[in-house]
């Protein structure tokens, strides 16, 4: 009832509410649809109680950084057009946050509204709070405070565009998290390669090793605080591990002292408790699993030929890896303990580089064939095979924690620079993310607690 | 004319090395005692005529010196064995005939100097995923590495390395750059030179 008084009220100032709201009862993205008309969105700077000084900036040069990262963050989902802040003919002042003036936000055409303050608490932490509205029944959609230190408020920033995200879309949000991935530089002959780390949107870049060794293939631990991947430290090229707490780097050996032949490709399994990678032997390569605890390892295949590039399904009952057994690099699922393995990918083509989703329903893959790396999916048992990405090389997918979006490396084919770029499941929003350096091996890490 | 043989000879190795000190040791007494000699006189052999217009100046050229390879060395495997590389083609970790006649010669070589061992390392070109490269790197290196032991090199001299795509020997993109990627470096490891 409500919906249609506020209609009636305002279809002759808004011919666009005649479009907008009719689709839906409820405001709502519709995610499965792709990004035919992005959601437009104001996010004005987030007002501030009392102006006051903290360690990162004033409560006031925080609320206009705030909500430019979260109007980032909905952009670049793709889902979402931010709206220009230079077009705004009202400021949200701390007294409009709960109330703010919905004519003038129409008046823009804006169909959602994120406001928000800062504030300083008593032990120099900081509060930011985040509300979202739609614009055109002026109801309050959600709203969530996140205390962090000054320095935090970036975070803070991407738990409010989450919030926004997951309240229209109906999806977890996935901006909370980070990226670490393979810096590269110099002459492909000897490129040097450091790991380093980064928040989603390309912040708080740092370097985690010194480009001394050859780094390659990083991924998270389940928990955030361990990357897993391998180095080519004293020439033997083998798995590591890197607390990001401490900064120790240690190489992962198993209970009988050490791995007599290089270990690589190495992915955590859910919960972190233990590990599956592979082992070449001879010119045999197969996918074992270790224990962390224990350190006993447990061979899970053991075809004459390359298994490799395994992941684990996110209840951690089954793997998908890659093998060259039946004659060219192919897509198999097995049991987590090694048994039932049946080969998934029947298309032209090689197939490498699996990835099962976070959902668990799809998994994602590098497709070699005419002349061209792609990025695609598929369902677990191979069926419904779509190819995301076009290009002369893309590979390695990593999934964003809610299943949605696909981070992956691209090789130019001439000069062979390297940079990430994400696609989302439609194969729509291709975006290139802005590295230091030229960058390779992404792995998306989960969403931060 | 360096002798292969007499250099293997530890006896002979030892006295050229003495010779070679006690000659050095000559040379640091000339330039000492140098310094209280007057500047030394215009050799005999060549008398100063200052060149005219029928009488021309004849300067013949340098005398040739050419660096040899010394037996043992990663020059001299390279040389007596053809390469130090074998190539493969796409996908693949099969030797060809001319990688068989190399690592051949290889293996011939590293008879005569059973001391010396060898790291074999694997290279693919960049048109594959990293880890499926890094394993097939692994089959290229293991493939060198399993002929040589066929042909009697203990095995144990051999160890190998996969660099997958890290490391390509070109720069670039297309065939002729691939074919030259994908491939088995054989590098000595206790040799000198």
């Amino acid at each position: 009832m409500k919906l249609g008084i506020q209609m009636r009220k305002f279809v002759a100032a808004a011919i666009l509410a005649l479009v907008a709201v009719p689709a839906a009862a409820v405001l709502r993205v519709d995610i499965n649809s792709g990004i035919a008309a992005p959601m437009p969105i104001a996010v004005p700077a987030f007002a501030t109680p009392a102006p006051a000084p903290t360690a990162a900036g004033s409560t006031g040069d925080l609320g206009r950084q705030v909500a430019a990262v979260i109007a980032a963050d909905l952009g670049s989902s793709g889902l979402f057009k931010p709206l220009d802040p230079a077009a705004f003919t009202t400021n949200v002042g701390y007294g409009d946050v709960t109330k703010p003036n919905f004519g003038a936000w129409r008046t823009l055409a804006a169909q959602a509204l994120v406001t928000g303050a800062v504030s300083v608490n008593p032990d120099g932490n900081i509060t930011v709070a985040c509300y979202a509205y739609d614009v055109f029944t002026s109801e309050e959609l959600a709203r969530q405070g996140f205390v962090t230190s000054a320095a935090g408020w970036r975070r803070a920033a991407h738990k409010c565009a989450d919030l926004v995200y997951s309240r229209l879309t109906g999806e977890t949000g996935y901006f909370d998290t980070r990226i670490v991935y393979v810096s590269e530089t110099g002459p492909r002959t000897k490129r040097i390669k450091r790991l380093a780390l980064m928040d989603q949107d390309g912040a708080n870049h740092r370097f985690l090793t010194n480009g001394q060794n050859l780094v390659l293939t990083p991924r998270f631990a389940p928990d955030d605080q361990t990357i897993t991947y391998m180095s080519y430290a004293d020439n033997r090229p083998r798995v590591w591990l890197y607390t990001l707490g401490s900064g120790v780097q240690t190489a992962l050996r198993p209970a009988s002292g050490d791995f007599p032949s290089m270990t690589f490709a190495p992915r955590f399994m859910p919960g972190g408790g233990s590990m599956v990678f592979s082992m070449s032997a001879g010119g045999n390569t197969d996918v074992y699993r270790i224990d962390l605890g224990s350190r006993k390892v447990t061979r899970l295949t053991s075809a004459p030929g390359i298994d490799t590039a395994p992941s684990p399904s996110p209840d951690g009952s089954k793997i998908v890896f890659e093998s060259d057994r039946g004659g060219t690099q192919q897509l198999y699922v097995m049991n987590a303990d090694g048994s039932g393995q049946q080969r998934i990918s029947f298309g032209e083509g090689r197939y490498g580089t699996p990835v099962w989703s976070p959902r668990g329903d799809t998994i994602a893959f590098t497709k070699i064939g005419g002349g061209q790396f792609r990025i695609g999916i598929m369902k677990t048992d191979g069926s419904g095979e779509r190819l995301l990405t076009s290009s002369w090389q893309d590979e390695g997918p990593t999934w964003a924690p809610n299943g949605r979006v696909i981070m992956f490396f691209r090789t130019a084919q001439s000069g062979g620079a390297t940079a990430l770029w994400t696609v989302d499941l439609s194969g729509q929003n291709e975006r290139k993310l802005k590295t230091p350096l030229d960058a390779s091996d992404p792995a998306w890490s989960p969403l931060l607690p | 004319m360096l002798n292969r043989s007499m250099l293997n000879r530890p006896k002979l190795k030892t006295t050229v090395q003495l010779t070679l000190v006690a000659a050095l040791i000559g040379v640091g007494a000339c330039s000492t005692k140098k310094k209280d000699l007057p500047p030394p006189p215009p050799p005999a052999s060549e008398p100063v005529v200052p060149p005219t217009a029928t009488t021309p100046t004849k300067v013949p050229p340098p005398a040739g010196v050419q660096s040899t390879n010394i037996p043992g060395s990663t020059a001299d495997f390279v040389a007596q064995a053809g390469s130090d590389t074998v190539y493969f083609g796409y996908d693949s970790y099969e030797l060809d005939d001319p990688s068989r006649t190399i690592l051949g010669k290889q293996a011939e070589w590293l008879a005569r100097y059973p001391n010396i061992t060898v790291t074999i390392e694997g290279h693919t070109d960049d048109r594959g995923t990293r880890e499926y490269n890094l394993a097939l790197g692994d089959r290229r290196a293991n493939a060198a590495k399993n002929f040589l032991a066929a042909q009697g090199v203990d095995a144990t001299r051999i160890t190998t390395i996969s660099y997958g795509k890290e490391r390509p020997a070109v720069d670039g993109s297309g065939e002729d750059v691939w074919a030259k990627n994908r491939r088995a470096v054989t590098i000595l490891v206790g040799a000198k030179g």
